[in-house]
């Protein structure tokens, strides 16, 4: 069965089919993007850039600060107007910023109903918030979360939405290196709990190694390397095939070897 | 190098030989569990009752200074017998003054439909300028025209549009209500955070729940702050509007007074004012405490 194509361009509630390009299986990819460019002022941060999603996939994306990462994040949320070319998505999208963006006014269990449209909101988000172990602060105040708790409710309610295409905004990358590990298990578990397509952005390129089926590098406002991981998770971080890994994808990155830890 | 397997037993998740790590691991969470600035509070706080000393000191001063002949009675009545004024104010219905109750219920009620006829008036219209660019295009200029006319300025003017009855009195009140609360929410409505106003756009809420959920309470704490100098303004336009021509009221007792150079009861009339503002402004607080619990601040 062909999943539905939306054009997240325009508003999220207008559901447009968009003629799949001619070089893609448009029933395999769950985000395709075409000739996606975005220009802030003189500057083109995205040029010309192509990227498929396939369904069920963890993609990781990796690039300098300013290269763009959020800006691609932000088209396929459909959050940018701005962009030009075709973003379509099949199916919902939910998406995890990096401050988690909890309503302050809201007690947590009311941050993951927020805008939910399924019979029973309460129980949908109930159950949400037990598989990110956050049962017990259903009825804290988001002021009163640390950063981990408040990151797991924000999964909770992207995920609560069961999205196609889940979309993290390096959504670690403020928390410590204890709370990050226990954090990145939990959603390689809820990933292969509800298998959505992830576009993990990030700029830690060990993350990326350990979660991701793909690694992309963005460079020069397209996708400048890719590379797939086929090792099972949960992975050794000195792997030799992630230790070469690393090392390519810091030279793509411009980190001359000597640098790294 | 470690491995994220051998630095999860931190977590007490991998028993065998990790005694060490989940030490660390619960000293770690021991010490993010200590919240330091609390102690410290407390050695700070006094009882409330403590603030009034000062307060008692002064009164005692003043009384002294009565009593001995300092301070004449024709300039300033002691203590005492403000005091007793009060209380022959309370139970003998006087023809000059009325009651003190009866003056101030009087007043209280012209303050009362005035400040809910201004506030509901500001909101509303801050909710209309603040929501569309049509309405802010429209009604702002307007209201930003009448904020910069010193209210005090229209008393004559009231009272040839409206005579010298409640109706003035009322507006004037209405008036001084409706800037405060108006401004600021406008402003509260404006100053939401974008962020969030993008999350509702991902959680795909319509507008209606864009307003109810995200903007209104996103303004609810800069409104209140305008409610608050809006009881403040409403009571200062109460104070001088009731002392033009008015038949009952503290105003009303004020402007007697004042014929028959009575100055115990004027200031009766003025710590009662003090009293009703205190009482008023106390209220708005309350309402603060229950309405931004979700602050960290008012302790969730």
């Amino acid at each position: 069965m062909a999943p539905r194509l939306r054009s997240v361009t325009n508003h999220r509630t207008e559901r447009v089919a968009v003629p799949a390009p001619a070089h893609a299986d448009p029933a395999a990819a769950t985000a395709s993007v075409r000739g996606l460019s975005r220009r802030f002022g003189d500057r083109a941060v995205l040029d010309d850039l192509d990227l498929d999603i396939a369904p069920g996939e963890f993609v990781a994306l990796i690039g300098r600060s300013g290269s763009g990462k959020s800006t691609l994040l932000r088209a396929l949320a459909g959050l940018d107007q701005e962009v030009t070319g075709q973003v379509s998505v099949a199916g919902p999208v939910s998406v995890a910023f990096q401050e988690p963006r909890l309503v302050p006014w809201k007690r947590v269990l009311d941050n993951v109903e927020l805008g939910l449209r399924t019979g029973d909101p309460a129980g949908a988000a109930g159950t949400a918030l037990s598989e990110v172990g956050l049962t017990e602060r259903a009825s804290a105040w988001p002021a009163t979360l640390s950063g981990g708790e408040a990151q797991r409710a924000s999964l909770a309610r992207a995920l609560v939405r069961e999205p196609r295409l889940l979309l993290l905004d390096e959504p670690f990358s403020a928390l410590d290196a204890l709370t990050r590990i226990t954090m990145h298990r939990l959603v390689v578990s809820l990933w292969e709990r509800h298998r959505p397509a992830v576009l993990l952005v990030t700029h830690d390129v060990d993350e990326a190694l350990a979660l991701a089926d793909r690694v992309l590098v963005l460079g020069e406002g397209r996708i400048a390397h890719s590379s797939p991981i086929t090792l099972p998770r949960p992975r050794e971080r000195d792997h030799p095939d992630l230790i070469a890994l690393r090392l390519r994808l810091l030279t793509q990155l411009g980190v001359p070897a000597g640098d790294t830890d | 190098m470690f491995s994220t397997s051998r630095l999860a037993s931190a977590e007490g998740t991998d028993p065998p030989g990790s005694v060490q790590t989940a030490d660390a691991g619960a000293a770690i969470g021991g010490a993010s569990g200590i919240t330091p600035a609390r102690p410290a509070r407390q050695a700070r706080r006094f009882p409330g009752w403590y603030r009034a000393l000062s307060l008692l000191v002064v009164v005692g001063l003043w009384q002294l200074a009565s009593s001995t002949g300092l301070l004449p009675a024709s300039k300033l009545a002691s203590p005492a017998s403000i005091v007793h004024t009060a209380y022959t104010l309370i139970i003998t219905n006087s023809p000059t003054y009325g009651t003190l109750q009866g003056s101030l219920l009087a007043s209280f009620e012209r303050w009362a439909i005035g400040f809910a006829l201004g506030v509901s008036i500001g909101v509303l219209l801050a909710i209309l300028t603040g929501l569309s660019r049509v309405g802010e295009i429209v009604a702002d200029p307007i209201l930003q025209a009448l904020r910069s006319v010193p209210l005090l300025g229209l008393i004559p003017l009231f009272i040839v549009w409206f005579g010298i009855g409640q109706l003035p009195k009322i507006l004037f009140v209405m008036l001084s209500a409706l800037f405060p609360v108006y401004l600021n929410t406008f402003a509260g409505i404006r100053g939401v955070d974008s962020k969030l106003g993008e999350l509702g756009r991902v959680l795909g809420l319509r507008r209606g729940e864009m307003i109810r959920h995200i903007v209104l309470p996103g303004a609810l704490p800069s409104a209140l702050t305008g409610l608050q100098l809006s009881v403040i303004s409403s009571m200062l336009a109460l104070v001088v509007g009731e002392q033009i021509n008015a038949t009952s009221g503290l105003g009303f007792m004020i402007t007697q007074a004042q014929q028959f150079l009575n100055n115990s009861v004027i200031m009766v009339a003025l710590i009662v004012y003090a009293i009703l503002g205190l009482l008023l402004n106390g209220a708005v607080r309350l309402l603060e405490r229950k309405a931004l619990a979700w602050r960290r601040d008012f302790g969730a």
